[in-house]
């Protein structure tokens, strides 16, 4: 295979890629989109296959069994993985990307650099330097990730005493070793970087907060398209660097919009913990009142706007399929039921939407924030199912609150407002929601789906 | 312990304390209930629906003071009920203490524990208890229906065949919760409604309910504590009148609501206004109880005047939508009763460190506790006086403008920035680098344009789909594959192992993802 048709391949792949996630621009085209996607992968793995003769290496046999097994692994994974369980396996195929960099950059140190000026080399291991401290930081800190969102570790913040220093000590450090590798001092010090950059990416998600675990993840995508990207560069390959950038991107414009969803800074959240909150937090008057099942159910039944509003707790409680039920028997009535999805609802961005699709929700009835926050005065009934700071007032009302300014769900302004929480604690951001106190709350306590389920026992077919 | 409750005995009263439905919910509270026969009757729930409900019917009045602990009543006790009143009962009814001192004097020698419906303080805890509010929503209502019963013409302006009918105009003055359901009743059978009051923060309420808020030039602010109104300065009073003059002529139904607590009600309607209004008009005294709010008003009487303006001074109101009102009062004790008993068990803890429970406590094992120490929270919250002024729309397009420009700006910045950093770039790195460069560039800004349109519910399926497609890496793998070194193969073997996991994992879940949104 000439390197022309090897080229026309790449591009071919490029144009693929961008037209796979451009398609996902809707629920329709997106079905499609999948396959541009695989066929753009498979078209650049032959296409790299045969175009360097590959299969020549003395480890053909090795390299069939490792893409075969690999596959069956693969295929394995996405059939059995729960959609509740997405965040994770998104975080652990993060990883993956990110180690992979990092042994294809060390490799390139390892293989004798041919026909190269000086400052071509220069160059080249700069790439190289830069591919694997980004791999590194992609590759542990998904899987602190991984372990917050599987509640292996702990969702709480980790705060070391002076971590910002830490920090940047290491980076430092790192930039030291990074500077004697480039004067040839020899590949050791690529393999230190490596370990000190293990432990920054370990540190830095360490240091975030449950609730803030969908702009990691989103964080995490990105470097693992930067990491791609940097590759690229090291090995002069325009496809990786095509591919890498548009990950990339995807990536930071993910993180900017969980961010933006939360009022947050996005430095602030990637150095973590919240920022600081002035002065005392508004008095709070009532009580939460709660109700019995049966009158929520009773309103249900009366009411003809109805709009629910998912959160991490529904996916918490598996509650999805009775979600689905309860929608389409209401739906049979001829009432009106939406969804409210907030931009952060769950652990990943889009999470929700995702889960309310596999239990079978049609889709046109889910509808984001803004598109539904001017509905709520309209509503008679909105049902929040384990929701918390995304729809707190206090976001508008109180302006020391730690979440002011943050847009939430305006689900106050509905007639009547039934939460269903497990408990009378606060939530994952551990901030008071007035929302629960206010004259048309009532309160639902319990897990999530046995109080569906006894709700759709008093709701006729 | 039992809960009874007998036949009221004032004359035209109709109301029940205790119906059917909320005897259900007393009994979940542990408690026994009995009923004097045909308490409810004028209220139309017969002794069977009573029964049906798992209440005892007692025979008379005597037998059921006798057996009760707790006697629920909407009047307070009467001459011939304080005979019957048992040592250490306990009493929930109106009493209205302020007004009714030797009605206090006689049950504290009773060593009775009384609770006041009427002194339930104003905080939004205690709304599902607040009688007042609820018998308020009914006389609001139906004062607008007996105006109408009055009133010679059709509410809403009508067009036909036989002429025009110009619609009512209605005047509410006083916007507590009776003036707001009136403004609501009027507003929906189609009347002009025009609404005054002294405390200008009921303004927003009043125009939610669709009602004109009559604005009076004059600073001052007539909110009192818990909510109430207090008595307004000379010169207020002077203004308002002013106010009401140019009204008078040409509104058809007044609507007076205005009380201040422990005080005779403010002469809001003099003579005068009454004699300025049209022949036909009615006014609506809901005051006249506490001596009216119109000069004209006779308490429970119509009365018209020389220029036919009838003057309606009911003060039976509630009682005369006694099934609505029953239902509501009952509901109201009920509630009560729901907090007096946090055990569930049937037995009534008087909690004195609640403030509902103490605000509503008139005596208390034969002491009278009346008046309450002051609540510790404000009705409403206090007006912090908002001098930031609501935008006009064209400071808001200027500021839209604005920020488009800064916006525009910044843009500019950061672009001579982006290009001083190539060019520095450019001046080092070797020509390979650059061509590189331009791809990766290139490639930033696809993406930038491609995602913002992704969907954001296909956010999740965005990023298993970019991480199958960023394991593309494995191609640089691949590369490395042909070499002797045995550690960069095996390095690369296992990169691509897990780059393949990734790429079938990635892809195939994504599809999985894809294939569930449906549309319904």
């Amino acid at each position: 295979m000439t390197i022309g048709i090897l080229t026309a391949s790449y591009i071919t792949s490029s144009v693929l890629f961008i037209l796979a996630l451009g398609g996902l621009s809707n629920q329709e085209k997106a079905k499609r989109a999948v396959w541009y996607g695989i066929v753009g992968m498979v078209i650049a793995v032959v296409a790299t296959i045969f175009g360097n003769q590959v299969f020549l290496t003395k480890w053909l046999h090795w390299l069939i069994g490792a893409i075969v097994i690999g596959s069956f692994i693969g295929a394995i994974v996405a059939k059995k993985v729960q959609m509740t369980g997405m965040p994770q396996l998104v975080a652990a195929l993060h990883s993956f990307v990110g180690l992979a960099a990092v042994f294809i950059g060390i490799n390139s140190a390892m293989l004798p650099h041919i026909e190269m000026s000086s400052s071509q080399l220069t160059i080249h291991n700069v790439e190289v330097f830069v591919g694997v401290f980004i791999g590194a930081i992609t590759f542990t800190g998904s899987i602190v990730a991984f372990g917050k969102l599987s509640e292996i570790i702990t969702g709480k913040a980790l705060i070391l005493p002076g971590r910002h220093a830490l920090n940047l000590a290491m980076l430092f450090g790192c930039l030291f070793l990074g500077y004697m590798f480039l004067n040839h001092e020899g590949n050791w010090t690529l393999i230190i970087m490596t370990i000190i950059a293990f432990v920054i990416g370990a540190h830095l998600v360490l240091a975030i907060g449950g609730a803030d675990m969908p702009v990691v993840v989103s964080m995490l995508n990105s470097y693992s398209g930067w990491a791609a990207a940097a590759t690229g560069f090291m090995l002069g390959n325009d496809l990786l660097i095509v591919t890498g950038a548009l990950v990339g991107s995807s990536g930071a414009i993910l993180s900017y919009i969980m961010c933006k969803a939360m009022n947050r800074n996005f430095l602030s959240v990637i150095l973590g913990g919240w920022g600081d909150t002035s002065g005392p937090a508004m008095d709070i008057e009532g009580e939460m009142k709660p109700i019995d099942i049966e009158s929520v159910a009773s309103a249900l039944n009366e009411a003809n706007k109805i709009i629910i509003v998912p959160g991490y707790g529904m996916a918490v409680a598996q509650a999805q399929s009775a979600v689905s039920e309860l929608t389409s028997r209401l739906r049979t009535k001829k009432k009106e039921v939406r969804f409210g999805i907030h931009p952060v609802a769950g652990r990943l961005p889009g999470h929700m939407n995702v889960l309310l699709a596999e239990a079978k929700v049609p889709y046109d009835i889910v509808l984001e924030m803004d598109e539904i926050n001017s509905d709520f005065p309209e509503t008679d009934v909105v049902m929040i199912l384990g929701a918390n700071d995304i729809v707190n007032p206090a976001a508008q009302e109180d302006p020391n609150s730690p979440i002011a300014g943050m847009p939430v769900l305006e689900v106050w302004k509905a007639k009547q407002v039934f939460i269903s929480k497990r408990g009378q604690g606060k939530g994952y951001s551990g901030i008071e929601n007035p929302l629960f106190f206010k004259e048309n709350s009532r309160m639902v306590y319990g897990d999530a789906k046995k109080s569906l389920d006894t709700i759709l026992q008093n709701i006729s077919r | 312990m039992i809960i009874g409750s007998p036949k009221e005995i004032f004359k035209g009263e109709n109301r029940v304390a205790m119906t059917p439905e909320s005897a259900k919910q007393l009994q979940k509270l542990g408690y026994k209930c009995i009923l004097e026969t045909n308490a409810g009757i004028n209220a139309n729930f017969s002794d069977k629906d009573y029964k049906d409900a798992g209440v005892k019917i007692v025979k008379n009045a005597a037998q059921l003071w006798k057996q009760s602990d707790i006697i629920l009543k909407v009047r307070g006790p009467e001459k011939t009920e304080l005979t019957r009143v048992r040592v250490n009962q306990h009493i929930i009814s109106f009493i209205w203490p302020g007004q009714n001192k030797p009605l206090l004097e006689n049950l504290k020698k009773k060593k009775v524990t009384v609770q006041a419906m009427d002194m339930i303080p104003r905080i939004s805890r205690a709304q599902k208890m607040d009688a007042l509010s609820s018998m308020a929503n009914i006389a609001g209502y139906r004062a607008i229906i007996e105006a109408g019963n009055q009133f010679g013409r059709f509410f809403t302006g009508q067009i036909t065949a036989a002429g025009k009918v110009p619609p009512a105009k209605i005047l509410v003055i006083g916007a507590g919760v009776a003036g707001l359901a009136a403004i609501g009743t009027a507003q929906s059978m189609g009347a002009i409604v025009r609404a005054f009051d002294v405390r200008p923060e009921v303004a927003e309420q009043i125009e939610s309910m669709g009602a004109e808020f009559l604005m009076l030039d004059f600073k001052s602010d007539g909110t009192g504590d818990g909510g109430y109104a207090k008595p307004a300065s000379k010169e207020f009073i002077k203004k308002e009148m002013e106010l009401f003059r140019q009204q008078a002529p040409e509104i058809d139904i007044v609507i007076t609501t205005a009380l201040i607590p422990g005080m005779p009600a403010p002469k809001l309607w003099p003579k005068e206004m009454v004699d300025l209004m049209k022949p036909g008009s009615v006014v609506v005294d809901l005051a006249a109880e506490q001596g009216g709010n119109c000069d004209v008003t006779k308490p429970d009487k119509m009365v018209e005047t020389k220029n036919k303006v009838r003057v309606i001074g009911y003060t039976d109101l509630p009682s005369r939508m006694a099934t609505q009102s029953s239902n509501l009062y009952s509901t109201n004790i009920r509630h009560m009763i729901d907090d007096l008993t946090p055990e569930k068990n049937g037995v009534p803890i008087t909690n004195m460190e609640d403030d509902v429970i103490r605000g509503a406590t008139v005596l208390h094992n034969g002491k009278i506790t009346f008046p309450p120490p002051k609540p510790k929270i404000t009705a409403i919250a206090k007006h912090t006086n908002k001098e930031t002024k609501q935008k006009t729309v064209e400071e808001i397009t200027k500021d839209k403008i604005d920020a488009e420009k800064k916006a525009g700006k910044l843009q500019v910045i950061l672009l001579v920035i982006g290009a001083l950093i190539t060019w520095f770039i450019g001046i080092y790195a070797p020509a390979d680098f650059m061509q590189h460069f331009i791809v990766f560039i290139l490639s930033c800004f696809v993406g930038y344009q491609v995602i913002w349109n992704v969907s954001h519910s296909l956010h999740t399926p965005l990023m298993a789909i970019t991480n199958a497609i960023s394991s593309i890496i494995i191609i640089g793998a691949l590369l490395q594959m042909k070499t002797d070194n045995d550690i960069v193969s095996i390095l690369a073997l296992v990169s691509i192992f897990i780059a393949t996991i990734n790429i079938v994992g990635g892809f195939m879940v994504t599809k999985r993802m894809l294939a569930m949104f449906q549309r319904s």
